[in-house]
């Protein structure tokens, strides 16, 4: 048994360079994954005038969550609509496997481009004091981050739009309600009970403790947080997906 | 590679197999067996069931009832699949990334060692005639490129049973044939081939059996010569006159059992043959013919058309297809015929029920039975 989920996590990183290939190389999605934290750091440092040591621990949380979800809603139903999903299901690989591959390569994505706002941040001075608890929450985030997206991809639809609809309709929510540009401390108490269904609140608090702002909940507590949404997500994605993937081929 | 057969020398086993969409039976408790190293072919119209069976027994959809066994692997295992090459009938393969991309995606996906890969790779690319083209993105390919890369997508694995479905379907004359070449020599290798094809002589040329499926049930299993004997006693004698001739007075021919006639053609041609002639000519006439003569006397420089039992109008030929259970016999008949009516016999060819004429018959009887 251990052999044989072994065996199937070797076979997703087929899946994983075939995601990179066809997804995360194209030049727009390139471009989209630097020019997003770009964005983001212009219109909320210069354009409302934000402190960027303030901003900074935000921009890496939503580029880090933005970046992990984006592709994994489309590319299931592209892939149905192209037949190359009926390609992976006919060969000896399980659902859980596809799932694991699409999962590892938004997280490897999300990680990269996670480079993207700290070199902004060190740009402009910020310093991370802790630099490794940063790159401990980078990975556990965007793994959680890319678990979730895969439940975005659950409907059974042939066309992406369906799914990026859904998707927006999620993540932009999610971004408010997750206290990424002002501290949990400052947020309304209602606002601050509201944030704790979200796993970005996490990311975001521990990223405030990397520059030296302090958490707002022990460490621990949100590291164990987010590794519990990442399972609870990856549980219902996965038993999700063996429902509706017939459905699609 | 270690399979788990029973050892009853048996490729696929199924068993009851049944699919259900709603209401709708698709496939209805079939069963058949297929032999090691065996080609055998899954023939049936439209709709028939054919895809959905292919689908089931390679692990795209699931059965609703019933038992199917890949090598002795319950089909759609992972067992199953790793000992599988699919080549479906639309293309699947990533359309962005080059040939070489996608044949090294699949190896990877089966876990073949790379260098074992590579090696396997090349030899297909160029046994399919597609290295020239290896680093160009499947998008850039012809249809029948496409199908062959498919071929090698399906074969990178080297596995010991290939799922073919309408695997020339779509493609020229010549591409078509490249396929079937293709496939007799990778049978040479001891691979067992489950074919579904609409192509009646395909199935004919390439298959040692064949099922036959119809509205889910199959209604025929055996040899394609054994088919054509079910099919009956009944042989076929294509003959062309150098004019038209009514059904009737062919179907007055003793031993003559059906008459089927080439209206479309026929009509293309006297169309050409008139305008050649400026609407007139001589005609020969008989018991039951129609020639340009009477067509000129209407003034149309066409034969006149036959009222059909239905009342409408149905023109004459010079083509016929005549079925017979005594070939001697009508044969001594027709030549009687055209030369009691001055007729001359541009073509006579008798043929023995083929294939496709015991699928048009088995599933005929399927649907008449229904």
């Amino acid at each position: 048994m251990k052999n044989r989920v072994l065996d199937q996590m070797i076979r997703s990183i087929a899946i994983v360079k075939k995601d990179v290939m066809i997804y995360y190389s194209k030049g727009p999605v390139v471009l989209m994954g630097v020019l997003w934290p770009a964005i983001m750091f212009i219109s909320f440092a210069f354009g409302r005038g934000m402190a960027i040591e303030n901003l900074m621990p935000g921009l890496i949380g939503v580029s880090v969550f933005f970046t992990c979800s984006a592709i994994a809603p489309v590319a299931f139903p592209w892939e149905t609509a192209q037949r190359t999903l009926e390609r992976l299901v006919s060969a000896p690989v399980a659902i859980w496997t596809i799932l694991f591959g699409d999962m590892l390569a938004s997280a490897l994505v999300g990680i990269i481009i996670s480079i993207v706002p700290i070199l902004i941040a060190i740009g402009f001075g910020v310093t991370f004091t802790s630099p490794l608890v940063l790159a401990c929450a980078i990975i556990v985030g965007s793994i959680c981050f890319a678990t979730m997206s895969l439940l975005l991809s659950v409907a059974p639809v042939s066309g992406p739009q369906y799914t990026q609809m859904l998707s927006t309709l999620i993540k932009f929510p999610l971004m408010f309600i997750s206290g990424v540009f002002i501290p949990l401390s400052n947020l309304p108490a209602a606002a601050r009970a509201i944030s704790f269904i979200s796993p970005l609140t996490y990311f975001t608090d521990i990223a405030r403790y990397a520059t030296g702002h302090g958490s707002y909940m022990p460490l621990y507590v949100d590291f164990l947080a987010i590794i519990a949404f990442t399972f609870v997500f990856w549980v219902v994605a996965v038993k999700l997906h063996n429902r509706t993937l017939p459905l699609r081929v | 590679m270690v399979n788990g057969s029973t050892g009853n020398g048996l490729a696929i086993d199924v068993r009851g197999l049944t699919k259900k969409y709603g209401q709708l039976v698709a496939v209805d408790g079939i069963s058949f067996e297929v032999n090691k190293g065996e080609f055998f072919g899954f023939l049936g119209p439209n709709g028939a069931g054919k895809t959905t069976t292919i689908r089931m027994l390679t692990g795209i959809i699931s059965k609703s009832g019933g038992e199917a066994r890949v090598m002795g692997y319950p089909a759609g295992s992972i067992d199953s699949k790793q000992i599988s090459g699919v080549v479906p009938e639309q293309s699947n393969v990533y359309m962005d990334l080059t040939a070489w991309r996608n044949l090294m995606l699949t190896a990877e996906l089966y876990r073949i060692p790379s260098s074992e890969a590579k090696m396997r790779a090349e030899n297909l690319l160029k046994q399919l005639g597609l290295y020239e083209r290896k680093d160009s993105p499947a998008k850039e390919y012809s249809m029948g490129m496409r199908k062959r890369l498919l071929l090698a997508v399906a074969l990178i694995s080297d596995p010991q049973i290939v799922f073919l479905d309408e695997p020339t379907s779509g493609l020229d004359v010549q591409s078509a044939r490249f396929i079937r070449g293709l496939l007799r020599d990778f049978r040479q290798g001891g691979k067992t081939f489950f074919l579904t094809t609409h192509n009646m002589s395909e199935a004919a040329e390439m298959c040692n059996r064949v099922a036959i499926i119809n509205r889910g049930k199959l209604v025929a299993l055996d040899t394609p010569e054994n088919l054509r004997i079910t099919a009956g006693k009944v042989s076929l004698i294509d003959i062309s006159f150098d004019m038209s001739v009514s059904d009737e007075a062919l179907k007055a021919i003793p031993g003559v059992i059906r008459v089927e006639s080439s209206q479309a053609i026929d009509t293309a041609e006297r169309m050409k043959a008139t305008a050649a002639m400026g609407g007139m000519g001589p005609g020969k006439m008989g018991p039951g013919m129609r020639g340009p003569g009477m067509a000129g006397r209407q003034g149309m420089g066409m034969p006149q058309a036959e009222p059909t039992e239905a009342g409408e109008k149905k023109p004459p030929s010079n083509r016929f297809r005549l079925h017979t259970e005594d070939t001697g016999e009508v044969i001594t008949s027709l030549v009687d015929f055209s030369r009691a009516n001055s007729l001359k016999m541009n073509i006579l060819n008798v043929n023995p029920p083929s294939l496709e004429d015991a699928f048009v018959m088995l599933t005929g009887e399927a649907k008449r039975e229904k």
